[in-house]
């Protein structure tokens, strides 16, 4: 029984919390939200430095042929540092073009976005559909047309993976953004800025089947859920601190049973998760047949967590925590964005159960 | 990452899975109805004395006290196996789980060896004198008098919760010895003969029905302070032994209780106003709520049996289990009931909602049992993430001065 991310995945956290911790966390995400910027330019440029957009690209393509171990750590450290870069939509690109793409696609993308030369990322997003949901946005001769928003990173982007309506269900394509007309689109999350892009016959190629498009969902289900830890328990950590040291009552607050439970409940349910997480990591590098359930309880779970992690922290802060200055906002907001980015809690529910059914008939 | 066992792993499992399907291959799937006690008993003293001989008992024990010497992980193997079958192993839980690594802890080397033996064998059962009706989750305010008296020690006081007291032989009981000490300080720990003149075994019914712990009185029993476990007034460390593998113990969901898969099997059958009860986007949601929980439990387990696989020891994410495992389980099996309508609260034993129904009944007691929910979180607080403990104006006060604010 080896279920436990691998040593080198672990080496590459250490490093990734170690770099992070120096250079973003909530100070570097309210520079960029208080500039209103796309991104945190030079901080990206080091992160390129280190190589982690290479890591799942295989060395042929000038990548480092990681594994979804370290996809996942690097997912758990940028959600725990806020980190305001495009990384988790360039990863996210760059495992519908691994999945999908054909032998051209891959020569001609993936040494791109391995380097830092193009950026990625998923404009999946119209309106009140499920990433499962026919969307309207079409590929037709060569053409992809529609509008989508919000597309997270879309401000920063240089590549779009856009889903078209294809005859078994949504399908992707690979569209280069330089031309299409794109325009900030706000959202909760002042962070991580989204925009509206608007494809008006923007050439763009095929890019795999309807099932390549299920699939990468379920490897951005177990991407996010990854996120989702890091940013819940960098939200409990900073709470925890303070229950240690605000005193009400003569004591500090972190003694009231009212207080600690609340934080252990935090704990029990992240922990949960990620045992969800460690499974659907697992399920993603074996390319089993469970990732479908796997990714799904990773998903309902991480979300659980952090949805409850960041409305307690504000609670536990009080009235401090409701302020624009202080730093509860950032995780209450990004907990919205995650709850968005690639499905909700109910859709991925329901994908759960049908994987049970699913599992169910076949063991029966 | 994977889910296998390394080589060594396989081979030991390969030896039990023969020895446990050609050994356990009398026992079959119990009905809804439990067996009567005498036959319960009967059992599982059966099987511990195949085990035994099989060599298949105390197997992370040290071998000089007749223990194995293997691993955790030869522990885990084993129960595995065993637990595919019905073999019948509750009655030696507590005893062999808790209680003897108590005594040749902290018993004398002769004492270790006249009883670990026979509790092996399971010639001799044991139980675990504890909690009392004043002190549960608060065990340091336990009132049992212990008084010296020569050689001998008499105790007087009277426990609860204990569970088989009544056919065990020996128990363990922690006994307050110095009143002016505070409550932590004045504890001390004995080996009880449940035979002996003085004690007194009532059973206590529980909500549920049955009656699966008794109360156990103590009018001026005596006991040899050869029959110490630990210093006088070091029983409160001692105890923490006893604790310790309690926790581990009471930990995963108890074997064969339904889960996510019950609710779904009940909701492929039941037709209700709005459509058949698999279909309902309430229902749904609930089973993955359920899958969550108990595979996050079982995949938990996991992380720590890697750990253990590796020679390390677990991280503190075990000490989640209980308090997810009892609460789901409470909340699955009630809502498994009202979907069911009306006859999700008739008693028939037998049908498909007898086990959801002793399952909800039971569960109320595993939120109880073995540190409640809230002591759990307060030690998850405490202990995982390092908050303040609760004041404890009673810490250092004599204990004969106590007085609640």
């Amino acid at each position: 029984m080896n279920f436990d991310l691998s040593d080198d995945a672990k080496t590459l956290k250490d490093a990734a919390r170690k770099f992070l911790d120096a250079r973003a966390g909530p100070q570097a995400a309210r520079r960029v939200m208080d500039a209103g910027l796309a991104q945190d330019a030079q901080l990206w440029a080091e992160i390129v430095e280190q190589g982690w957009p290479a890591a799942r690209v295989p060395e042929a393509h000038g990548g480092l042929g990681l594994g979804a171990d370290e996809a996942c750590v690097l997912a758990e450290e940028i959600g725990r540092s806020l980190a305001p870069v495009p990384l988790m939509s360039t990863l996210a690109a760059i495992e519908a073009i691994l999945i999908a793409g054909s032998a051209a696609q891959q020569a001609e993308w993936l040494p791109k976005l391995a380097a830092g030369e193009a950026i990625g990322c998923i404009a999946w997003a119209e309106g009140a559909r499920s990433p499962l949901q026919q969307p309207a946005a079409v590929l037709e001769g060569g053409k992809v047309s529609g509008e989508k928003s919000p597309v997270i990173d879309g401000l920063a982007a240089t590549l779009a993976i856009v889903t078209v309506a294809g005859p078994d269900g949504p399908a992707m394509a690979l569209v280069p953004l330089e031309g299409v007309s794109r325009a900030g689109q706000e959202t909760l999350d002042l962070v991580r800025p989204s925009a509206k892009l608007q494809f008006e016959s923007a050439p763009g190629e095929a890019l795999g089947t309807a099932a390549d498009w299920v699939k990468l969902t379920e490897r951005l289900a177990v991407l996010s859920a990854w996120e989702a830890l890091g940013t819940a328990d960098a939200a409990r950590d900073m709470t925890v601190a303070y229950a240690k040291e605000r005193v009400a009552f003569g004591q500090r607050i972190g003694r009231y049973q009212g207080v600690k439970h609340k934080l252990a409940d935090m704990y029990v349910k992240a922990e949960l998760a990620r045992a969800h997480a460690l499974h659907g990591c697992w399920a993603w590098e074996a390319d089993a047949p469970e990732l479908a359930q796997a990714a799904a309880a990773a998903r309902v779970a991480s979300l659980d967590a952090l949805k409850l992690t960041a409305e307690e922290a504000v609670q536990l802060h009080g009235g401090i925590g409701f302020t624009w200055e202080q730093d509860c906002q950032f995780y209450y907001r990004r907990n919205r964005l995650l709850a968005a980015s690639i499905g909700s809690r109910a859709h991925w529910a329901e994908r759960l159960v049908r994987a049970l059914e699913r599992r169910n008939r076949t063991a029966a | 990452m994977d889910f296998n066992d390394t080589p060594a792993e396989a081979a030991y499992r390969a030896q039990v899975r023969a020895w446990i399907e050609e050994a356990a291959s009398d026992y079959a799937e119990p009905s809804g109805t439990p067996f009567a006690l005498d036959d319960f008993v009967a059992r599982c003293k059966a099987w511990q004395l195949r085990k035994f001989e099989a060599g298949y008992v105390g197997i992370t024990w040290p071998k000089a006290i007749g223990g194995q010497g293997l691993t955790p992980m030869h522990q885990i193997i084993f129960n595995q196996e065993e637990s595919r079958s019905y073999a019948p192993t509750g009655l030696y839980s507590i005893g062999l789980g808790m209680c003897i690594p108590t005594v040749f802890t902290h018993g004398a080397p002769e004492i270790a060896a006249r009883y670990v033996p026979k509790a092996l064998s399971g010639e001799e059962v044991w139980c675990q004198l504890f909690s009392e009706p004043v002190a549960g989750s608060d065990l340091a305010g336990i009132r049992t008098r212990a008084v010296r008296d020569g050689d001998e020690w008499v105790i007087d006081g009277q426990k609860v919760w204990t569970s088989f007291a009544h056919r065990s032989d020996f128990g363990i009981v922690v006994t307050r010895t110095d009143f002016d000490a505070p409550k932590h300080k004045g504890l001390s720990m004995f080996i009880v003969d449940m035979r002996a003149p003085g004690v007194e075994v009532r059973p206590i019914r529980q909500m549920s029905g049955g009656s699966d712990f008794n109360e156990v009185f103590f009018t001026g029993v005596r006991v040899a302070d050869s029959h110490r476990l630990g210093e006088v007034g070091e029983g409160w460390k001692v105890s923490l032994t006893t604790l310790m593998h309690e926790r581990l113990a009471v930990g995963g969901k108890p074997r064969h209780a339904p889960g996510y898969q019950a609710l779904m099997e009940l909701a492929k059958r039941v037709e209700t106003d709005s459509g058949p009860a698999i279909e309902r986007a309430d229902v749904r949601q609930r089973i993955a709520d359920t899958y969550i929980a108990d595979e996050g439990i079982s995949l938990t387990q996991m992380r720590a049996l890697s750990a253990l696989s590796r020679g390390q020891v677990p991280g503190p994410e075990q000490s989640i289990s209980k308090v997810v495992v009892a609460k789901t389980m409470q909340e699955m099996t009630a809502f498994a009931m009202e979907l069911a309508e009306a006859s999700g609260f008739t008693v028939e034993p037998g049908s498909d909602l007898d086990k959801l129904q002793s399952s909800y009944m039971w569960s109320a007691g595993l939120r109880i049992a073995g540190g409640t929910d809230e002591i759990l979180r307060n030690i998850i607080a405490e202990r995982v993430l390092g908050l303040p403990g609760d004041l404890r104006p009673d810490k250092d006060t004599p204990f004969s001065q106590l007085k609640p604010l």
